[in-house]
C-alpha cells in the first residue's frame, strides 16, 4: 500500500514564480489497484511518480509503503521495491550493452553486484523464454547492442527489465507516449498481462484516454495537483470515455488550454 | 632496433595508464584529470619503498592500492561534495604534486642501483645476456597482458556491468536499486590504481623518480584511448583493451618519429599535444557512437 498525506510541494519556492503544485493532498493505492492517472499538462501527473520514486524532494507531508515512512529514503534504495519505465525508450536499457547483458543486469537488481560472472549462463534460456513472450523475435539477436533496436523494442525491453525481478510496485511514466499506435497496443496489452501475472501494484501515466478507461481498476484524473476524478472498481467500470473526455475539456477550457 | 625497442617500453608502460583512461573515458564518460597526479605518485611511492629495500613486485601492489585510494578521493568530491567531474581530477592532481613531494623527499630520487622488476637475480638467471636487449619489452608485455587479462575478466563480472551500465545509462543503475555514486567511484578508483601502477613500472625502468614525470600523463592517455579505439571499431574481434594498447604503442611511435625527423627532446609536451589534437581533430567527423 502506498500512502501520500499532506504532500506540499512548490516550484521556485520563495521567488516571484512561485507555483503551488501540491496542497494538503492525500492519496492512498490500495496494494494490487491499477491506477490510471490522466490530466493536461502541468497537472501533476509526472510530479507525483517522481515524488513516490524520490526523484524529487517533498516541500511537506510523508509517504509511507506499507505503513513505514520513505520520505527521506533516497531514490535508489526505493527502486528495490519498484520498477519504473519511463517516457523516453532510451532510458530503461543500457545502449552500448547487448541484449544479453541487459537482460543480465536487470536479473541481478537485489543481488550483489559483486565478482561473480554477469552473464549466469544457466539464465540464458529463461531470458530467451522471457524475450519471446514479446513477440518480437529479440530472443534470436541475444548480442545485438539495445542501441541498435527501434523505440517499440527497446521499450518492450525495458518493461521486461523493469519487472524480471520480485518488485511490488511499476511506476509507468507515459511509457507508449513515444510510440507509433501499434506498437503503443502491443505495449499495454503487454503491460496489463504482466500486471495481472505478477499481481503488481500499478501506477500509471497516460495522456491516452482510452487505455485510462480500458485498463487497470481506478482512474484519476489530476488538475492543478487535486484529483478531479477519483473512481474505482465497478465506478469505474461503468465509466463512459465520452464522459471522461467533456471532463477533461471542462478543466482544459477553465485553464485556457 | 634500439628506437624501436625504446617505443615498445614506453609505449607498454603508457599503456597500463591508457587502460585506466580507458574505463573514465570511455565507460565512465568521466574527463579524470588525477591521473596526471597518481601516475607520479605511484612513482613515488616506489622510490620510496625500493630505497627501503622493499619487494620491487610488491611495491606494484603497494603503488595500485595507494593510486585507488587517491582514485577514491577524487570520487567522493564528485559524488559526495558535488563537485564537476573535470574540477574533481584538477583539484586531486593538484594536491597530489605536493604529496608526491613529501613523499619522495625530493624533486629528483635516483636508485640505480636497487633491485627492481627489471633488475634482479630472477632476472638475470631467466634471460641469458644475450637477450638483455629485449628483457625489459618482454617483461612489460608480461605486466601489461596481465593487467589486460584482469581488467577483461572484471568487465565481464556482475560489477564490471554496473560499470559500464553507469556510463551508458545512470538512470537505469538508479532502477536496478544501486547508488551510481559508489559506482563511479569504483571506476576511479580503478582507473587512478592503473595509474599509479604504470608510475611504478615506470620509475622501476628508468631507475629514478621525477616529480614532472606526470605531467601530460592524461593527454598521452586520452591520446592511446582514442587511437586504439578509432583504429578498431570497425573490427569486431579485436577488444577495446586491445585496442587501447595497441594505441599506445602506436601513439608512442609517432612521438619517436617526430623526435627522429628533427624535433628536440625538450619539445616532447608540444609534440604530444599537437599529435593529440590532430587526433581529436581527425577522429571528430567520424562520431557514430550508438546514441543514448
Amino acid at each position: 500500500m502506498i500512502e501520500l498525506k499532506n504532500i506540499n510541494k512548490y516550484y521556485n519556492h520563495g521567488t516571484v514564480n512561485e507555483m503551488c503544485l501540491f496542497h494538503n493532498f492525500d492519496l492512498t493505492i490500495k496494494d494490487q489497484q491499477f491506477v490510471s492517472v490522466v490530466g493536461s499538462n502541468g497537472s501533476g501527473k509526472t510530479s507525483l511518480l517522481n515524488m513516490i520514486c524520490g526523484s524529487i524532494p517533498l516541500d511537506n507531508g510523508s509517504i509511507l509503503i506499507n505503513g513505514a515512512d520513505i520520505t527521506n529514503m533516497p531514490e535508489y534504495r526505493r527502486q528495490r521495491r519498484i520498477g519504473r519505465v519511463y517516457q523516453n525508450p532510451s532510458v530503461g536499457t543500457c545502449p552500448n550493452m547487448t541484449i544479453l547483458e541487459n537482460m543480465a543486469l536487470a536479473d541481478t537488481k537485489g543481488k550483489p553486484f559483486n565478482l561473480l560472472p554477469g552473464t549466469n549462463k544457466q539464465r540464458i534460456g529463461y531470458y530467451k523464454e522471457q524475450l519471446h513472450t514479446l513477440g518480437l523475435g529479440l530472443e534470436d539477436k541475444l548480442h545485438v547492442k539495445v542501441g541498435v533496436l527501434s523505440g517499440g523494442q527497446r521499450q518492450a525491453m525495458a518493461l521486461l527489465m523493469s519487472t524480471m525481478t520480485p518488485i511490488q510496485f511499476l511506476i509507468l511514466d507515459e511509457h507508449t507516449a513515444a510510440l507509433d499506435p501499434k506498437t503503443a497496443e502491443i505495449i499495454m496489452q503487454l503491460t496489463d498481462k504482466i500486471v495481472k501475472e505478477k499481481q503488481l501494484t500499478t501506477i500509471m501515466v497516460t495522456h491516452n484516454l482510452r487505455y485510462a478507461v480500458d485498463y487497470g481498476n481506478r482512474l484519476l484524473m489530476m488538475h492543478q495537483g487535486n484529483a478531479v476524478v477519483d473512481c474505482a472498481e465497478e465506478e469505474k467500470d461503468s465509466l463512459d470515455i465520452n464522459f471522461i473526455l467533456e471532463k477533461f475539456n471542462e478543466i482544459s477550457v477553465e485553464c485556457g488550454n | 632496433m634500439s628506437i624501436i625497442l625504446g617505443v615498445l617500453e614506453e609505449g607498454l608502460v603508457y599503456a597500463i595508464m591508457a587502460l585506466g583512461v580507458y574505463i573514465t573515458y570511455k565507460i565512465l564518460d568521466f574527463p579524470d584529470l588525477s591521473v596526471d597526479g597518481t601516475f607520479p605518485l605511484g612513482g613515488a611511492v616506489t622510490v620510496t619503498l625500493i630505497l627501503a629495500g622493499f619487494n620491487p613486485l610488491a611495491t606494484l601492489f603497494v603503488a595500485f592500492v595507494i593510486g585507488a585510494l587517491a582514485g577514491c578521493i577524487t570520487g567522493f568530491i564528485h559524488v559526495k561534495l558535488k563537485v564537476r567531474d573535470l574540477l574533481s581530477g584538477i583539484i586531486v592532481m593538484t594536491a597530489l604534486y605536493s604529496v608526491n613531494l613529501r613523499v619522495a623527499g625530493k624533486a629528483n630520487v635516483p636508485f640505480f642501483n636497487a633491485n627492481t622488476i627489471f633488475e634482479n637475480s630472477l632476472v638475470n638467471r631467466l634471460f641469458p645476456a644475450s637477450l638483455s636487449a629485449v628483457t625489459a619489452v618482454i617483461i612489460l608485455a608480461v605486466i601489461v597482458l596481465v593487467v589486460k587479462f584482469i581488467l577483461d575478466q572484471y568487465l565481464k563480472t556482475r560489477s564490471g556491468y554496473l560499470l559500464r551500465a553507469v556510463g551508458d545509462n545512470e538512470t537505469l543503475v538508479t532502477s536496478l536499486a544501486k547508488d551510481r555514486g559508489m559506482v563511479k567511484i569504483v571506476g576511479l578508483a580503478i582507473a587512478n590504481g592503473l595509474a599509479a601502477l604504470a608510475g611504478s613500472v615506470y620509475c622501476q625502468q628508468k631507475g629514478f623518480f621525477e616529480i614532472s614525470m606526470g605531467t601530460g600523463t592524461i593527454v598521452i592517455g586520452l591520446a592511446n584511448v582514442i587511437i586504439g579505439t578509432k583504429l578498431f571499431k570497425r573490427v569486431g574481434f579485436v577488444k577495446s583493451t586491445t585496442a587501447v594498447i595497441i594505441g599506445s604503442i602506436i601513439y608512442k611511435a609517432c612521438v619517436s618519429l617526430a623526435i627522429y625527423l628533427g624535433m628536440e627532446a625538450s619539445d616532447l609536451k608540444l609534440i604530444t599535444s599537437v599529435l593529440f589534437l590532430a587526433i581529436l581533430v581527425l577522429s571528430n567527423g567520424r562520431e557514430k557512437k550508438v546514441k543514448a
